[in-house]
């Protein structure tokens, strides 16, 4: 970004979409416009940023499209040709089923995405406005809150979802919200630091003099000075969610049979695993490719968003 | 589970009791919580399904169902503090026997796997902040970030197919050969020091043809998040004057930066050292069943498969109980070892 600025006589002459980037914001909505343009030009320029981001992109194209692209129904039984080795027809080989190893792969990416999605959507905006709550009040509130958080963070966080879904049963939905529940504090902790600094700068004060009431200087003046390390951590944190749905799903404790979901089918496959190595080949891999794009575009946002990590 | 900045020795250390204390019971309220919601009837789980309704009832009363709630709380504080968790489902002994029986076996894969972590990551962690944004960097990089992105049970799949299955390098899954179980007495219920102790050399050759693939596999998981902490820590101090003086002195690139860059960054690494050894818990979990390792991890999820959830809350327990004591541990390491913050 220095680099732009010091050339900035010489470009100014140069395109119109530059000189829009490098001129003096005429509009708060212009600036903002400004801000995105040039995060997006430093994120495409990060090459892994942009592999981690096409892969996600590629993620969820190829969950919606999943009955397209999928050359079999992901659980049509056929056990003739059970247990065989990848060819022309059959990609990835089959399962013990017969079923078409690729077609479950694919239509498994609809489950991975499903449980981010939802955890992220639950885990993000609850995390974050106990965290603003929390911080900006202080005091006995803060204490309680950190001292839950505390006691969240000192599980590794399988073990503890482990436990929540002892309680609530084996399943998909029970597996999202047990994830939901674990995550939270890793948020909450971050925003209730960020809170902390936010609610001493003047202009939080000049709000409150201006007789703001607390909520209005939560949700307008601090969650959105949150939100920027908030995103980075529930980016990476859809890396963690990733693993720990599918180390579920290997235990049997996840999405049940006979969804495809990728852990699930690693465990299955692991009794054939010795005689027919694609049967837990192929799953494990789509697991690891996704979460590495999910660390990889979380890593480039960081870059983006985060000045201090630099 | 960080501390608040201590204002005073003295309320230093009786604010640091309170919050443990405080964490402690809180641990207890959510394991009690959780054991409370949870959809299993104890007392059919003690007395099975054929007992008549005096049974039922007089075992109900035994365990204090009856009373209030927060008098249920007391008496399981009480269990805890007494250590008397009640008998396990699946193996029929008390639970706390059960557990100090397995628990060594995951003390001796964690503590080796932490070796391997440590000895390959904190160096390459060095070496990749010295060369920053150069080839080696960016191929460690590459692995650190493959560590954290591979599914570990998955990972230990593939090792077995590899070097158990088709290169026969190392023994399969268990702790030992099938034909050397229980050859050595138990001592320490490390079998690799029980064997050396023994002097059995066929024993120790055995179990660490087994536990090297889990170790190596566990191990590689926590060399990959040492090495990126080690990295920033390094990059951090390399970018300080003293660094820039110590050259200026002439001193060797090696004195640089081990003898002064890297002094500085050793109590940070302790800790995260000490958290990696018990985030290891957590892999142990999945890499236990996938090895047939009969160890903590493998127990308590057998618990929580066959539906014992008492053993298995204990496990939970006792999980929390490590980390925070491992944490209350590295605290005071920061305390006593680093200048800055001793005080």
């Amino acid at each position: 970004m220095t680099s732009q600025i010091t050339t900035a006589e010489d470009l100014q002459e140069q395109k119109k979409k530059k000189s829009f980037l490098l001129r003096t914001a005429r509009s708060p909505r212009e600036a903002l416009l400004q801000r995105v343009a040039l995060g997006f030009l430093e994120f495409t320029s990060n090459k892994l940023a942009l592999i981690g981001a096409l892969i996600v992109i590629g993620l969820i194209i190829v969950a919606i499209f999943a009955p397209t692209i999928a050359p079999f129904d992901p659980n049509e039984q056929n056990l003739s040709i059970a247990l065989q080795a990848p060819s022309s027809a059959h990609w990835f080989g089959t399962d013990e089923y017969g079923r078409d190893i690729f077609s479950r792969i694919v239509f498994g990416s609809r489950i991975t995405l499903y449980i981010v999605t939802l955890v992220t959507v639950t885990v993000g905006p609850i995390g974050l406005a106990i965290g603003a709550f929390s911080g900006y009040y202080g005091g006995i509130v803060d204490v309680i809150v950190m001292r839950i958080t505390d006691l969240f963070l000192s599980f590794p966080s399988l073990i503890l979802t482990l436990a929540f879904v002892a309680v609530l049963g084996p399943g998909l939905e029970q597996a999202v919200l047990a994830i939901a529940l674990t995550g939270w504090p890793q948020i909450a902790r971050l925003a209730r630091v960020e809170a902390l600094t936010i609610r001493k700068t003047d202009y939080v004060a000049a709000s409150q003099l201006q007789g703001a009431s607390d909520s209005r200087i939560i949700f307008r003046d601090i969650i959105p000075m949150c939100l920027p390390s908030v995103v980075i951590r529930v980016t990476l944190n859809m890396a963690s969610i990733i693993l720990t749905a599918a180390g579920l799903g290997f235990l049997g404790l996840g999405a049940q049979p006979p969804a495809p979901e990728w852990g699930a089918m690693t465990s299955t496959g692991r009794q054939y695993m010795l005689d027919s190595w694609w049967v837990v080949t192929y799953p494990g891999l789509a697991i690891m490719v996704v979460s590495l794009a999910f660390n990889l575009f979380g890593d480039g946002l960081r870059d983006v968003l985060d000045p201090r990590s630099n | 589970m960080k501390i608040p900045s201590m204002p005073g020795r003295v309320g230093g250390v009786i604010r640091f009791v309170v919050t443990t204390i405080i964490t402690l019971l809180l641990l207890a309220t959510l394991t009690f919580f959780l054991g409370q919601v949870m959809p299993v009837d104890p007392v059919a789980h003690l007395v099975g399904p054929d007992a008549d309704y005096e049974t039922y009832h007089a075992t109900y009363l035994r365990l204090g169902l009856d009373q209030p709630i927060w008098v249920q709380f007391k008496l399981y504080l009480g269990r805890i503090l007494t250590g008397d968790f009640g008998t396990a489902f699946l193996t029929g002994n008390s639970v706390r026997a059960d557990v100090i029986r397995v628990f060594p076996a995951t003390i001796e894969l964690g503590t080796l796997a932490v070796i391997i972590g440590a000895g390959l990551g904190i160096p390459l962690g060095v070496l990749a902040a010295v060369r920053r944004n150069r080839l080696s960097d960016h191929i460690i990089r590459v692995l650190t970030l493959l560590g954290h992105s591979v599914p570990i049970f998955w990972l230990g799949m593939m090792s077995l197919l590899l070097f158990y299955s088709h290169l026969h390098w190392v023994g399969g899954s268990g702790r030992v050969d099938i034909f050397y179980e229980g050859m050595v007495p138990t001592r320490t219920g490390l079998l690799l020091i029980d064997s050396v102790m023994e002097g059995d050399w066929e024993v120790f050759e055995s179990a660490v043809r087994h536990i090297i693939l889990p170790a190596a596999v566990l191990g590689y998981a926590s060399m990959a998040s040492l090495c990126r902490m080690t990295r920033s820590f390094m990059l951090e101090q390399l970018g300080q004057e003293y660094i820039i003086a110590a050259r200026v002195k002439g001193l060797s690139n090696w004195r640089v930066i081990w003898g002064h860059a890297f002094r500085n960054i050793r109590v940070q690494l302790l800790t995260i050292v000490a958290l990696t050894y018990a985030a290891m818990l957590e892999g142990a979990l999945l890499i236990e069943t996938i090895f047939s390792w009969p160890g903590f991890g493998q127990y308590l999820t057998h618990n929580l498969l066959m539906g014992d959830l008492n053993a298995m809350m204990v496990c939970v327990l006792l999980v929390g109980l490590i980390f925070i004591t491992l944490n209350i541990i590295t605290d005071l390491f920061y305390k006593v070892f680093d200048p800055r913050t001793a005080r």
